[in-house]
């Protein structure tokens, strides 16, 4: 369980991970333009809602492919695709250019959107994997 | 748009040291102060946070679409991949759903506020106080 598979497996799908999120947001600038930070909050919302699907397949199937492939797509690929440090900063910079009500609007609908995602990933797979049993 | 290959390799090669610094300082802290709380994801964004701000001052923040290979490498690869919003919210969930919401409701707000707090004293520390 430890060692350098581990950090080998988390480093590959935080590579992969970082380069998508980077992706996502090239397109979004070019498709949305710069005036609020889409790319970010969308790879946060897919990586919350990822993550819980993730861990809620790997609890209903022990020992199944996504459980053996947890440090790569949990640790690895779902945190370097999302991303806090970039969320913050952004929400900075709308208040540093003069845009404070962007910039709460930013940060408080984030939040709630991230944790409903997360809540509808671990919802959806326990609902086609194990039903009658919610948690 | 058009996205370089040195651009996407400087992200790749920035991710995946960041990756695997948050689940060496997750493992440290879990192994310290035990896993009844996230404290390794906290500890993991709220430094993040910082060293973002302070990337910032120093770098200044880009305009568009033109990043310099330092942005690209330190600001997207290693502090975004190093950084987490995925395990925040899947821990947050866990903490509700085994019946825990003030630890839950503690988790995501001291996160968030203290992450802010930081990430500004980051970039007054480095002198582009935004």
């Amino acid at each position: 369980m430890s060692g350098w598979r581990d950090y080998a497996a988390v480093g590959l799908g935080s590579a992969l991970g970082s380069v998508l999120r980077y992706l996502v947001s090239v397109s979004s600038l070019a498709a949305l333009g710069p005036a609020f930070p889409w790319g970010t909050l969308v790879v946060n919302l897919l990586g919350s809602w990822l993550i819980a699907a993730f861990a809620a397949y790997a609890a209903c199937r022990q020992g199944g492919r996504v459980a053996r492939w947890q440090p790569f797509l949990v640790a690895g690929f779902c945190g370097g695709f999302t991303t806090f440090s970039l969320f913050s900063l952004e929400t900075l910079y709308l208040m540093a250019i003069g845009l404070p009500w962007l910039a709460l609007l930013y940060g408080l609908a984030s939040v709630p959107l991230w944790l409903a995602a997360a809540w509808l990933g671990d919802r959806m797979v326990r609902a086609r994997l194990a039903p009658g049993r919610p948690r | 748009m058009s996205v370089g290959w040195v651009a996407v390799l400087l992200v790749a090669v920035g991710g995946a040291a960041g990756g695997m610094a948050r689940l060496a300082a997750s493992r440290l802290l879990a192994r310290w102060l035990g896993t009844r709380f996230p404290w390794g994801t906290l500890v993991v964004n709220l430094s993040g946070a910082l060293l973002a701000g302070w990337v910032a001052g120093r770098l200044g923040v880009p305009q568009g679409l033109d990043l310099s290979s330092a942005w690209l490498g330190l600001m997207i690869g290693v502090l975004g991949g190093y950084t987490t919003v995925s395990s925040l919210s899947l821990q947050t969930l866990a903490l509700w759903q085994s019946g825990r919401t003030p630890a839950a409701l503690v988790n995501v707000g001291a996160t968030c506020l203290a992450g802010l707090a930081l990430a500004w004293l980051g970039w007054w520390l480095a002198g582009g106080a935004p």
